[in-house]
């Protein structure tokens, strides 16, 4: 029997996969053809969705772009038993998928399984690694667990990039009846999938790194606080869940050792700032997400008062692999302070949209030139904003920085969550920053001044900047402005909203005068 | 809008289906929000008293999500992404376009109480923006032309439902 494969992600379906799937289905049927149709998760290559890939010989190929008016001349290549010369002439036949440049350039540790088979599968799941890291974790105290992560040097992967042993260690560390491991899953940033993709397609990794993350601090309640924007992730995240109790891998008998680990979902409800972490813990309690001043910290007095491990999604799904393979296995790669890989997600106008999964140190410009291929529009880049909302615009002299952590602040700019948005030259720096300002307005949690009031007023400068009212000295306001929310403000929302700003003015002066 | 006593016994069941969970609140309001498509005003005290809160915090929490709304909304939510990546191919376009050809603002149903609209912060497919959600079905690309057919198709499934009812 022969396999094909067809995406089930957020964006593949997006792109039309369902529809290509269901037709692949009908003309199975009809022609009573001996081929099994396998949803897969996605690969992350984007803009090649729906990417319709089939196996042979142990070898996946692939076609791209695929349109229902396609489907049938696919079958009949596939089918065709000479099907090696014939492929190559159908228009969308892509060869082999994992010799395309834009994947085999990755080094794929947290995305190795995504796209390769059923996310939902646990047996599929298995037999690529998964559950290897709980099972040896299981066999180990708390503190080996706990020391493999300081070894691995994983650093948060939500934007803050705390070092996770450390957090980790708070919480061993403080005594109490109670503890609990939440899953920051609220990737509220724009120009981010990487938590998305890696929920609907490899959840059981993520499921693993919270069963890891309990036995390592000695938690036995978890909770994936999840945006509600994503209902596909929702969905798969539930099923998932629900097939682990039901082998008994979550419950209260992990793998049949006398550990209990409970897991559930929660849903957010469409507030940006549930994303900071104390905002999340306030939710999750069913309060409105009003940001907690710091100190105490959550691994100290988190959810409900108890210790608390809050974790992003990468973060926790890359536990499973430090644990399997070992933490001098995952420190081999990357750069300086930051180890591992990280996953970048390219987006916005821009030819090849997708998941990168590489080492840190690699350049910003390789990135969108190499991999993204330049502006989907095919006019210049104007500008390329790095790590979400909150994140600064790069001049386009710093574009060859690396990427990594320090680097990227040493050029005041931040790595974040990994997001990159890339920008032609039709787009209007001063909209962007108003809009960076209106984002901050409506988005702000209203506990601290600068970020609540200062928001509004900051779109209220630029508003008369727009209409050529006292330009430079509006300018210089808006700069003084920008400078008190970003150092009084509570949290990052209206401590970063003048890094985008901030840059456009500076960059882009011409778009404001 | 007031409840009538039909009401009160489903709202009475979500809320002990939800009681015995850590922070019922969320998980309540958006069970609330799946039933009755709006929070109603006289739920308030009732989640209120049952969850052992004050009327004021539970209204509070109502007041801070946008997924919650105090108006009931029409039948279909339609969501325009708005961030960054899907302004970067048009959004700010469409979304001139998609207030225009609905004759409705942000937050705003249509006279048929058909369709609701929405601006959205972020659907995670900004590779293939911009994004438009309708109802749990996130669309890819989407140009104004794109986002007319969609509505009329909702138009037209929603037409073949009350025709077939």
């Amino acid at each position: 029997m022969r396999k094909l494969f067809i995406p089930n992600d957020t964006s593949a379906v997006a792109m039309g996969s369902n529809l290509v799937a269901n037709r692949f289905e009908e003309l199975i049927k009809n022609k009573s053809l001996d081929i099994q149709i396998i949803r897969n998760g996605s690969r992350g290559m984007f803009w090649l969705e729906p990417l319709v890939e089939f196996e042979s010989d142990f070898k996946r190929f692939g076609f791209q772009s695929v349109d229902l008016s396609e489907v049938e001349s696919i079958l009949e290549f596939i089918c065709d038993d000479s099907f090696d010369a014939a492929l190559n002439k159908h228009p969308k036949f892509l060869g082999e998928t994992e010799s395309i440049e834009y994947f085999k350039k990755q080094q794929r540790l947290s995305f190795f399984r995504s796209g390769l088979g059923d996310p939902l599968c646990i047996d599929h799941y298995s037999s690529l690694e998964g559950f290897t890291g709980l099972k040896k974790a299981l066999e180990m105290q708390p503190q080996q667990i706990v020391d493999e992560v300081k070894n691995s040097g994983l650093r948060g992967r939500g934007g803050a990039a705390f070092p996770t042993g450390i957090k980790w260690q708070t919480v061993l560390d403080t005594a109490h009846s109670k503890k609990y491991i939440v899953c920051n899953a609220d990737e509220g940033d724009s120009g981010t999938f990487a938590d998305r993709l890696l929920m609907e397609s490899d959840p059981y990794q993520l499921i693993e790194g919270m069963i890891i993350a309990g036995l390592a601090v000695n938690a036995n309640q978890g909770y994936i606080y999840l945006r509600s924007e994503y209902p596909f992730a929702h969905a798969t995240l539930n099923t998932a869940i629900s097939r682990c109790y039901a082998e008994g891998i979550l419950g209260q008998n992990v793998l049949g050792k006398k550990i209990c680990f409970e897991l559930e979902v929660r849903l957010g409800a469409g507030a940006y700032i549930c994303g900071e972490e104390t905002s999340l813990l306030e939710s999750l309690e069913g309060k409105r997400g009003l940001v907690r001043s710091k100190p105490p910290l959550p691994a100290i007095e988190g959810l409900f008062g108890c210790p608390t491990v809050v974790n992003n999604v990468l973060t926790l799904g890359a536990i499973s692999t430090i644990l399997c393979k070992g933490s001098d296995y995952y420190k081999n790669y990357g750069t300086g302070r930051s180890r591992g890989t990280l996953p970048v997600q390219l987006s916005g106008n821009i030819k090849r949209g997708g998941l990168i999964e590489i080492p840190f140190g690699i350049s910003l410009r390789e990135i969108v030139e190499d991999f993204g291929g330049g502006t989907f529009s095919g006019n210049p880049v104007k500008a390329i904003q790095v790590g979400g909302p909150l994140g600064a615009f790069v001049d386009r002299d710093k574009w060859d920085t690396p990427m990594d952590y320090e680097a990227f602040s040493a050029i005041n700019s931040m790595i974040g969550h990994g997001g990159i948005v890339v920008f032609d030259d039709q787009i209007n720096m001063f909209d962007q920053a108003r809009f960076a300002m209106e984002f901050c307005a409506i988005e702000s949690c209203g506990k601290c001044t600068p970020c609540r009031i200062g928001s509004t007023r900051g779109l209220e400068v630029l508003d008369k900047i727009s209409s050529k009212k006292d330009v430079e000295d509006n300018l210089i306001l808006l700069e003084e402005l920008c400078d008190t929310m970003e150092h009084s403000s509570l949290c990052a929302m209206g401590g970063m909203t003048p890094f985008p700003v901030k840059s456009a003015v500076e960059l882009y002066k011409e778009d404001f005068t | 809008m007031g409840l009538n006593l039909d009401y009160k016994a489903e709202l009475d069941n979500i809320i002990r289906d939800h009681i015995d969970m850590e922070g019922p609140l969320l998980p309540v309001l958006h069970a609330v929000m799946a039933r009755f498509s709006h929070i109603p005003k006289d739920a308030i005290p009732i989640i209120a008293r049952k969850l052992n809160l004050s009327s004021a915090e539970v209204s509070g929490v109502v007041s801070f999500y946008h997924d919650f709304k105090k108006e009931k909304v029409g039948r279909h939510k339609v969501q325009i992404c708005r961030s960054e990546a899907c302004q970067a191919m048009g959004s700010r376009e469409l979304e001139v376009h998609a207030k225009k050809s609905l004759k409705v603002d942000f937050g705003e149903s249509t006279n048929d109480d058909l369709i609701f609209l929405e601006p959205v912060y972020c659907l995670g497919n900004c590779a293939c923006s911009p994004s438009v959600r309708i109802d749990d079905e996130i669309h890819a690309r989407v140009t104004p032309s794109g986002f007319d057919k969609l509505i009329s198709d909702l138009r037209s499934v929603n037409h073949h439902k009350a025709r077939n009812s």
